[in-house]
């Protein structure tokens, strides 16, 4: 019988039925940050218990690092407490821990793929939900709470239930000035921010087949506000040609076993999924949050949604708690917006080509007066790779802040936040309420480029009118 | 491990309305740098109790006419969001042992059922009636039956649902399966050496 990658993979992972009923499996891949690992560690001393893979095992700091000033001890003493409590849990268990000294430090889903740890037909868990960014290889990438990161450190396997399979095939081309992450915030807003519960999110169709790595990382990393529980595109030569070389990619005749074991776990022809969903790439407008969650997008030339043309009691009563929350005008365009902050950065689009795309267009142009606009690469190596190219300096000299590798303005862990209500322009992935550290700071999410036309116009744009994007 | 067996929960209740809370809200981010779980109790709907005080008006986890409460209602969707198990752990430290709403996303169900917080769903009418019998009575005694497959107040009952899976660990005293993962042991010795990529420690 035909079957899907997710029921290859599961499969092949599955230690064995539980008195519940769910599934005992094994996490070949566990990645772990300064966040959500320290209390597991101390269930596990709790327990009397050792890590079962260290060697399985790979960590890094990304959320609570600052992206200015490095030194330590951090200023702030509780985030110098969680670094040197992972340094210390890595160094007790054996576990490779990719330091902020290593070179190799980022967002945890940054490193993983970028270092050749993160691999097709595998099993991949972290206590983040973002791990579903990894799906992007054809592994299935489990975000996980604490006491699932103490079941991995400990046993290296997790209880789960079964998923269904959702094929999202999005056919045709993008138009210009269209990137990765409008398709997602597209393919959201279409299914609902609950509309992937109980599913895992198979990503296809021509868009997806000419898309990179990285643009696939950016869909899959989102899978998690369309409600699904993990995303995946299947493996192929895109897939192939970036793990090729990497520090833990197989080498040699292992590489070429591995292709082929590779190659055999992409959904068969003719697979059964539980729900097939299609969409033209062509109808995918540049797309932005005007809301407090990530469902509630509109176009760039769109207006604002009025309460009073809600159909759905419910939804009436969510634009009128977003409206509020946000201070936007009902049936205002969206466009002209003005902003304080444009943040260009997170695990969603922080990655070389976001930098590479946005550097293309943003030479000659300046961030406009009274816009604070930074710019964090998500790990060390891009910062890296960015700074052969020039590409900090197109930045910096357009009047962005170029940055030190983290989380970021992402969330509200380090020192970078808004401030009162500020509005930020942001290529991150939330855009909840009080998410970027002002518990009344309001985020607009958008695609890279939008980003930088929204910092140089001073307010949201459409960047393909701001940088004369071919159309 | 010996698992105490949760098979009901009785005590108070207040309402936290709303659908699509996510677990920024339940518990900001800033609640999140500490390496324990200790006192996260208080930052429980932290900037949503604020904001409302500072309107001049009294947020539900604050009104003294609930203090105590045992158990949660709330709307769809409820704990999307961040997979951050510090939301379910702010609740259950708050003192909730019980949740109502519509539905949940799934990392927060999961991470909920594992410490033995019970996350059940009722009918959107239903918890709508429940809430409108606490705001009468905020000393209304709702009992959760786990068993029985309902809630039940002031002689009412509404029929609640939660995934077999969950509802049976809970009831069986295995919500925590890390005794359970620790018994296959050897199926997972045995299931690794058969996967190549975890055959041999990398470099
Ligand atoms: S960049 Fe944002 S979403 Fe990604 S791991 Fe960091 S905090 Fe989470």
């Amino acid at each position: 019988m035909p079957q899907s990658l997710f029921q290859k993979v599961w499969q092949a992972h599955s230690v064995g039925q539980l008195a519940s009923g769910q599934t005992q499996l094994l996490i070949g891949t566990h990645l772990i940050h300064e966040v959500t690992s320290p209390q597991a560690f101390g269930m596990l001393r709790d327990l009397g218990l050792k890590v079962a893979m260290p060697h399985r095992t790979f960590a890094t700091v990304d959320h609570i690092v600052p992206t200015d000033q490095r030194s330590e001890p951090f200023s702030d003493p509780l985030a110098d407490a969680m670094i040197k409590e992972l340094r210390k849990n890595c160094a007790a268990h054996g576990i490779t821990y990719f330091d902020l000294a290593s070179g190799r430090q980022g967002i945890v889903h940054m490193v993983g793929p970028e270092q050749g740890i993160t691999q097709p037909g595998t099993t991949i868990a972290c206590g983040d939900s973002h791990t579903s960014t990894h799906g992007a290889f054809g592994a299935i990438a489990l975000g996980i709470g604490t006491s699932q990161v103490r079941d991995v450190l400990a046993t290296q396997t997790i209880a789960l239930g079964p998923l269904k399979v959702r094929r999202i095939n999005v056919e045709g081309r993008l138009r210009p000035g269209v990137y990765a992450k409008d398709v997602i915030l597209h393919i959201i807003r279409t299914l609902g921010v609950n509309g992937g519960t109980g599913f895992a999110y198979e990503y296809g169709g021509e868009v997806f087949d000419r898309f990179s790595m990285e643009e696939r990382m950016t869909v899959c990393n989102m899978s998690i506000e369309g409600g699904a529980r993990v995303g995946y595109v299947n493996p192929d030569e895109t897939t192939f040609t970036y793990l090729k070389g990497r520090p833990y990619s197989p080498t040699g005749a292992a590489w070429d076993e591995a292709v082929v074991r590779w190659r055999a776990t992409a959904s068969d022809a003719g697979c059964h999924y539980d729900d097939v969903v299609t969409l033209q790439g062509a109808d995918i407008p540049p797309t932005v949050t005007w809301g407090i969650n990530p469902g509630q997008g509109i176009a760039i030339t769109e207006t604002i949604p009025d309460p009073a043309k809600a159909t759905a009691a419910d939804e009436k009563a969510s634009i009128v708690e977003a409206l509020a929350y946000m201070k936007l005008t009902a049936g205002a365009p969206i466009k002209g917006t003005k902003i304080d902050v444009a943040f260009l950065g997170s695990c969603t689009n922080a990655r070389l080509s976001d930098f590479k795309e946005v550097a293309k267009y943003l030479k000659g142009h300046r961030v406009a007066p009274g816009v604070k606009a930074i710019a964090v690469p998500g790990s060390q190596m891009v910062g890296r790779l960015c700074a052969e190219l020039g590409i900090d300096r197109v930045f910096r000299d357009a009047g962005f802040e170029w940055r030190e590798a983290g989380c970021s303005m992402c969330l509200a862990m380090n020192p970078d936040k808004l401030v009162g209500d500020q509005l930020c322009a942001s290529s991150s992935n939330r855009n909840f309420k009080g998410r970027q550290g002002s518990p009344t700071g309001r985020t607009l999410l958008m695609s890279p480029l939008m980003v930088a036309a929204a910092a140089v116009a001073g307010g949201v744009a459409d960047a393909r009118e701001i940088f004369g994007v071919n159309n | 491990m010996a698992l105490a067996k949760i098979t009901s929960i009785t005590g108070r209740g207040l309402t936290v309305p709303g659908n699509d809370i996510d677990t920024d809200r339940i518990i900001p981010a800033r609640f999140l740098k500490a390496v324990t779980f200790d006192g996260l109790g208080e930052g429980l709907f932290f900037d949503a109790r604020k904001a409302i005080a500072d309107a001049g008006r009294i947020h539900p986890l604050d009104d003294s006419r609930f203090h105590g409460a045992k158990i949660l209602l709330s709307g769809a969707n409820f704990g999307c969001g961040s997979s951050r198990e510090h939301a379910p752990q702010a609740i259950q430290k708050f003192g909730f042992r019980a949740v109502i709403a519509e539905s949940y996303a799934e990392i927060f169900f999961g991470n909920s059922t594992t410490m033995g917080l019970a996350c059940v769903s009722a009918d959107r009418a239903d918890i709508a009636r429940l809430a409108a019998a606490i705001e009468a009575d905020p000393y209304l005694e709702i009992t959760v039956d786990l068993v029985g497959r309902e809630v039940r107040f002031g002689g009412q009952r509404i029929p609640l649902t939660m995934r077999d899976s969950a509802r049976d660990a809970l009831v069986h005293g295995r919500w925590d399966s890390i005794g359970e993962l620790l018994d296959g042991r050897e199926a997972v010795a045995a299931t690794a050496a058969r996967l190549p990529y975890l055959a041999a420690p990398q470099k």
